[in-house]
């Protein structure tokens, strides 16, 4: 490890960035790269229960006519939000790590859907899963990325070695208007990550980079119980924008090209974006196929991209390398480089699959999803 | 507002910390200050598993205050694997009918709130055991 601090260390074999005055040092300081190697010791997801079928909100909103952006949406039970969601999550983070709760220094829970407008989601999983009381905890928003803001937090904190262990969650129960675009798609799911030092890693993070703008695509005043969007403008210069850029500049910094991922993962607000965004990056969609489940559970925000690759986790070997790149509105991502070690073969099986829960089914109608989801005022 | 009784409850409805006698080994859920078995003091705190079976149940039409909106529900008699049994509701039951003997396993969930403005009070729920209802 060289005495220089990490931010002004060259990378080895590392090429410089075209921004106009890029030098070698310039090109590394967009890497976001912590001090000390860190990876992912524990990952968990959690999916509830229910579905609601696209064709439902067609069918009442549009007499079942026109198109539907996904299969069907994960809805969660009336006992559940984005604090006991998180909690399951965090347990099966924790079954796969392998460690004493009180080991860890920090609880981070991104989300746009925390239960309480004042007061921390993240104290309520902490003293779950009996992490209290020598931990930082709070709560991130970064509309779809607060998960992932997460986690660049934890690389930081450990990788600069103030703690060993951070967990950071991605986790929401998403709002969507009766009869908006956004009702077919906004879900509920979402992921933990245990983030620690590499060699005790299932995945190590190699870098990550963060492309962020002030882009108004879509948002949600204080005080309100729905989000507003831009319609079309959500496209081109926001999600397109920000994950390409993200994704370039990380592989261009790394000297990495898309063959020399194993798999990919983007966050999926429906299931034609993250496909576009693969191809024009120049990935195979078998390349991305595994992380892909906004058909199936939706798009659960700020949990979106992060659930995809428990979803890879699930079936990676050792050796495989995978991009993960997030995309929050308003706007910016996330992009991650991360590596498969052999640990993750004696540590996926120690919690339940993401699979499992996406396998465990039951399908709701309209009516059932207007009261789970409290659209009926009594 | 019950703030301080849900505050002490934390431990045990959340994770289901019990306690174990260190005289003759029994595990004791909620803990107490006595062992219920042998009557010594001062016990051990001990994380219960959470996974158990369904002992009996009934199903609640007419809800009690603050718990109409999850009505209609179903209460349990769950026997922990451990030993004790305890009362809770059982949760994520979809279109399943709950049976006795039924492998179930907790989970936190939100029990009640306290009206629009009030706290959130979360505990332990059991739902079917995930692995075998997949």
């Amino acid at each position: 490890m060289s005495d220089a601090h990490p931010a002004t260390r060259p990378i080895s074999g590392g090429r410089s960035v075209k921004s106009g005055r890029s030098t070698l040092f310039e090109s590394e300081s967009l890497l976001l790269r912590p001090h000390f190697p860190v990876g992912i010791v524990g990952y968990g997801a959690y999916v509830p229960r229910y579905r609601l079928p696209a064709r439902e909100v067609a069918r009442i909103w549009t007499g079942g006519k026109g198109g539907v952006p996904l299969g069907e949406k994960s809805v969660p039970g009336l006992d559940e939000d984005v604090a006991t969601m998180s909690i399951e999550a965090a347990r099966n983070a924790l079954l796969r790590a392998r460690i004493a709760p009180d080991l860890i220094r920090a609880v981070w829970v991104g989300s746009e859907s925390h239960p309480y407008a004042v007061k921390p989601t993240s104290t309520i999983v902490a003293e779950a899963i009996g992490a209290v009381p020598n931990i930082q905890a709070a709560d991130w928003e970064f509309a779809c990325k607060a998960g992932t803001e997460a986690m660049q937090a934890a690389i930081g904190f450990v990788g600069a070695g103030m703690a060993r262990y951070v967990l950071s969650i991605g986790m929401d129960t998403a709002q969507g208007r009766p009869g908006d675009a956004l009702e077919y798609t906004a879900a509920a799911g979402g992921a933990a990550f245990l983030i620690g030092p590499a060699d005790e890693s299932l995945a190590t993070i190699t870098a990550s980079y963060s492309f962020v703008t002030d882009t108004p695509d879509f948002w949600r005043r204080e005080g309100e119980m729905y989000p507003s969007h831009g319609d079309r403008f959500t496209g081109e210069p926001a999600y397109f924008r920000h994950i390409t850029s993200a994704a370039k500049t990380l592989m261009e910094a790394l000297e990495t090209v898309p063959a020399d991922y194993a798999w990919a993962v983007f966050h999926q607000p429906n299931v034609k974006f993250p496909q576009r965004v693969a191809r024009m990056l120049g990935f195979r969609s078998e390349q991305t196929e595994p992380g892909l489940l906004v058909g199936e559970i939706g798009n659960v925000y700020a949990g979106s991209s992060i659930i995809g690759l428990t979803s890879v986790l699930d079936m990676a070997q050792p050796g495989d390398r995978v991009l993960l790149v997030s995309y929050g509105s308003g706007a910016g991502s996330d992009a991650f480089d991360l590596l498969v070690t052999d640990k993750i073969e004696e540590r996926r099986d120690l919690a339940l699959l993401t699979r499992d829960y996406i396998s465990r089914r039951t399908e709701i109608d309209y009516a059932t999803y207007a009261r789970f989801r409290r659209k009926l005022r009594m | 507002m019950e703030l301080s009784r849900h505050w002490r409850l934390q431990d045990q409805r959340y994770r289901l910390v019990g306690e174990v006698c260190d005289t003759c080994g029994v595990k004791i859920f909620p803990p107490r200050d006595i062992c219920p078995e042998c009557s010594k003091p001062a016990q051990e705190l001990y994380t219960f598993s959470g996974r158990g079976e369904v002992y009996s149940f009934s199903t609640v039409y007419n809800a009690p205050a603050g718990y109409e909106e999850y009505a209609p529900y179903t209460v349990a008699l769950v026997k922990l694997e451990e030993g004790p049994v305890l009362t809770a509701q059982l949760t994520d039951l979809g279109d399943q009918e709950p049976e006795i003997g039924m492998p179930v396993e907790m989970v936190t969930r939100k029990l009640r709130t306290e009206g629009d403005q009030g706290m959130i009070v979360y505990g332990y729920k059991f739902r079917p055991a995930l692995a075998a209802a997949v």
